[in-house]
């Protein structure tokens, strides 16, 4: 890092030019890339690195760790932790160049074995790349998973060292800022922004350029960014990974954003549950301030802003804007009527853009390639990607970039891989405790804001939950509400009390005790908190139990008119008359109420399963013993 | 000096980092908790006086976020994720089985030797693995029951054995 001091524009460039050079020679150097995602650290990426250090230098090789100029005539390895790869299901995942090879659960052990014949024997250890149908897939490319992706917030997660700014810079990073700095004028940033069609990415899809631009005209003495990484939907962790993977991406866009509307300070809210990305957003932000990107009269221009990390405390409802406005002003984290709106009167009452980590990582590209460039990705309404976390019954769980419109089909079956164990597809879904379930019937349907809207789901922030054939969908909607109730922050009467009752008849029918008056009751109260809760929180809790209503409704009835789930419940249970005991004395069937109960005297007798009601009368009647439940 | 006094003056250390400033509230919480797994009384009221603030607004900010525990904890914490992925990957059977391992009951979370204390956490973003529990912050992926008793057999005897 030495070269990087404080940098005015042409050192900048300087410091590009010569930073790329370092990366095209650093290409043809054989080099190691260990994932260091949460994922692939918990299951032993650390370790991974450390071995591979060792090996090297028990062998003599020189080590580079980041971008450097030296040269060690091929006796030498690039090693690099970079960000999520994507493919969580199968780490720790180990990328080795220049062969472009991708190698899955990976242990600390075989470190030795990839050195010695991939690294310096250039062959591909069969036991350790990924396979399907039988088929070996050697080359990252190649790969089902990753082959209908396409790239764009996630272009720099697991390819680059993602604490090396050198590294960022050399692929390009802060091109985008320099342009937007010396170039272009605030409206034409804005402009750029907004002809892109760039829609927030954190839920509720608002066009990015229009916030912007309010800002910049709302006039103050001080106005804010701020970065929303509360990602609290469970079951989403796109955001975490591009903080991970690519923290000075999300710095950059931030920095665009600051620029055009007039900012001088800016906030990045992250959940208190992902330490790693707290982690490399303040080793990002320091580097920036020692290259002097970020601080005052930034690259010697009039520009200066500076950046802080807050961490959340474990409250989802600090997604919500205003909220997470209030819980960086250190009070409780409320959300309030609006408007005003954040854009008028943000963080400490000040004009405020607030997007989410995915849509700032997209703005650097949008200004280095064009508005056009974007629209060209994408559906008419829904430009560019969207970064999906696919979990639950999916064979490759893991972290996914498509094109907007791409149908939930590709994304689930394709490069998902299908449904565990062989098992059929039941429901996706989608958009989190916000959202609502998709069923076989959507699959081929495109995945963009409005598509989604008109079926009742949401893309919310991009969690895809795939369940299979025996998931119960009334103890998912349970599960959501539950969540829901424990996050509702109480300010407000429909969400605090109406959550409350909406569990307690969800839990009472998961139990088999609930009723048909229950299952309106749940519809009635649905439509009240929807219509009438202060934030997006309760005004979108009822979406779960909605859609799950709408198209599982007779999974409900199945829990509360035949109080027997088979996902639950496991087989129906039945009572059966012991061939060898039974007497046939007859007082079993004479006492059935229903009639259930069969057979001539002193013959054993036998039950009808459909007609028995299971009331257990024919078990007090003999005096056999013989007749049993199972 | 006595553990309460060494916990209060660290406490105070840490609200003088943050210049006194009120809007830091949340981070000098956060710090506090972070060497002392909780927030006892004494440093709440602490927190009020040096932010010139109430008490009644301190207790406020700290039982609105879950991540706040204002009472003390076992030595080693255990924590469920309880996100989605998790949830369909069946991660409550193995809640239950350490709920029935450490011998708890009703609300109370700590087994009685003040051992564990064992939480659920909302999504920890590494559904992947999913179900994952924590161990003293330390990710352990795709777990079962026999799995995660076996890991806190383990530790507690590798302690034992350590004395």
């Amino acid at each position: 890092m030495s070269e990087v001091k404080t940098l005015n524009r042409q050192s900048f460039e300087a410091l590009q030019a010569s930073a790329e050079a370092d990366l095209k020679l650093a290409q043809g150097r054989p080099s190691v890339l260990i994932c260091a995602g949460t994922g692939c650290i918990a299951g032993g990426a650390l370790k991974i690195y450390e071995n591979l250090k060792n090996e090297c230098e028990s062998r003599g090789l020189h080590v580079h760790v980041g971008l450097t100029h030296e040269s060690h005539e091929n006796k030498e390895l690039h090693i690099k932790m970079s960000g999520c790869h994507g493919f969580c299901e199968m780490g720790p995942l180990v990328h080795v160049e220049p062969q472009g090879i991708l190698y899955i659960h990976v242990k600390p052990e075989d470190c030795h074995e990839i050195l010695e014949k991939t690294v310096l024997g250039g062959e591909v250890i069969d036991r350790l790349v990924y396979t399907l149908d039988g088929v070996a897939y050697p080359r990252q490319q190649d790969i089902p998973f990753y082959k209908k992706q396409k790239r764009v917030a996630l272009e720099n997660c697991g390819e680059c060292d993602a604490e090396d700014l050198r590294e960022y810079i050399a692929k390009g990073g802060y091109k985008a800022f320099e342009k937007a700095l010396f170039e272009m004028s605030d409206e034409e940033i804005c402009r750029t922004i907004s002809d892109s069609g760039l829609r927030g990415r954190g839920g509720g899809g608002f066009p990015a350029g229009r916030k912007w631009d309010s800002v910049r005209k709302n006039i103050s003495d001080v106005k804010y960014v701020v970065c929303n990484g509360d990602e609290g939907d469970p079951g989403a962790f796109m955001d975490r990974s591009i903080m991970e993977g690519a923290p000075h991406c999300v710095l950059e866009g931030m920095m665009i954003a600051a620029l055009a509307a007039g900012c001088t300070e800016g906030y990045i809210y992250v959940r208190a549950e992902y330490p790693l990305a707290v982690e490399r957003l303040k080793t990002a932000i320091r580097k920036a301030e020692e290259a002097g990107l970020l601080g005052d009269h930034i690259l010697g221009s009039d520009f200066s802003f500076r950046m802080h990390i807050n961490r959340g405390a474990g409250a989802f409802v600090c997604g919500e804007g205003s909220a997470l406005t209030a819980s960086i002003e250190g009070k409780r984290g409320m959300p309030r009527i609006k408007p005003p709106r954040t854009v008028d009167q943000g963080l400490w009452g000040k004009p405020t853009i607030l997007n989410n980590v995915e849509t700032f990582a997209n703005v650097p590209q949008i200004i280095l390639k064009g508005a056009d460039w974007y629209r060209s990705i994408g559906t008419q309404g829904s430009p560019g990607t969207k970064t999906f976390a696919l979990t639950g019954n999916v064979v490759n769980t893991g972290l996914v970039e498509v094109p907007m419109g791409t149908t939930l089909r590709e994304v689930i079956f394709d490069i998902g891989g299908g449904i565990k164990d062989g098992k059929k597809f039941k429901a996706v879904q989608i958009g989190g405790p916000s959202g609502g379930c998709l069923t076989e019937e959507h699959l081929d349907l495109p995945m963009d804001f409005d598509s989604l809207k008109q079926v009742g789901a949401i893309i919310g922030s991009g969690g895809l939950v795939v369940m299979d054939e025996d998931t119960c969908m009334v103890e998912v909607a349970r599960f959501f509400m539950h969540f829901t109730q424990n996050e509702s922050c109480g300010k407000c009467v429909p969400c605090r009390e109406g959550t409350k009752r909406m569990l307690e008849i969800l839990e009472r029918i998961v139990h088999n005790e609930g009723t048909l008056e229950d299952l309106e009751m749940l519809e009635s109260l649905s439509a009240t908190i929807t219509e009438t809760a202060l934030c997006g929180l309760g005004q979108t809790a009822c979406q779960p139990v909605l859609s799950t209503l709408k198209y599982f409704r007779h999974e409900y009835m199945a829990h509360v008119v035949d109080k027997h789930c088979p996902h639950c419940n496991g087989k129906k249970k039945g009572l059966v008359i012991d061939p060898e005991k039974c007497k046939g004395c007859t007082k079993c069937a004479r006492n059935c109420p229903v009639e259930a109960i069969s057979g001539t005297v002193k013959q054993p007798h036998v039950i009808d399963q459909d007609k028995c009601i299971l009331c257990k009368a024919c078990i007090g009647n003999c005096a056999f013993g013989a007749i049993r439940e199972e | 000096m006595d553990a309460k006094t060494v916990m209060l003056q660290r406490a105070e250390e840490v609200i003088d980092a943050y210049g006194c400033k009120k809007e830091n509230i949340i981070a000098i919480m956060q710090d506090i908790q972070a060497e002392y797994k909780y927030l006892s009384q004494d440093v709440l009221a602490l927190i009020a006086l040096k932010l010139d603030i109430g008490v009644a607004k301190v207790y406020s900010v700290a039982t609105f976020y879950e991540n706040f525990s204002l009472e003390a904890k076992g030595r080693h914490i255990i924590k469920i994720c309880d996100g989605t992925a998790c949830h369909v990957r069946k991660s409550q059977p193995i809640y239950d089985a350490i709920y029935n391992y450490l011998g708890l009951s009703g609300k109370r979370k700590t087994s009685e030797d003040g051992f564990y204390t064992l939480e659920t956490v909302a999504c920890l973003g590494a559904c992947g693995l999913a179900p994952v529990m924590t161990l003293d912050g330390e990710v352990h992926s795709k777990m079962d029951p026999d799995s995660a008793l076996a890991l806190l057999e383990q530790v507690r005897k590798e302690e034992e054995a350590a004395g």
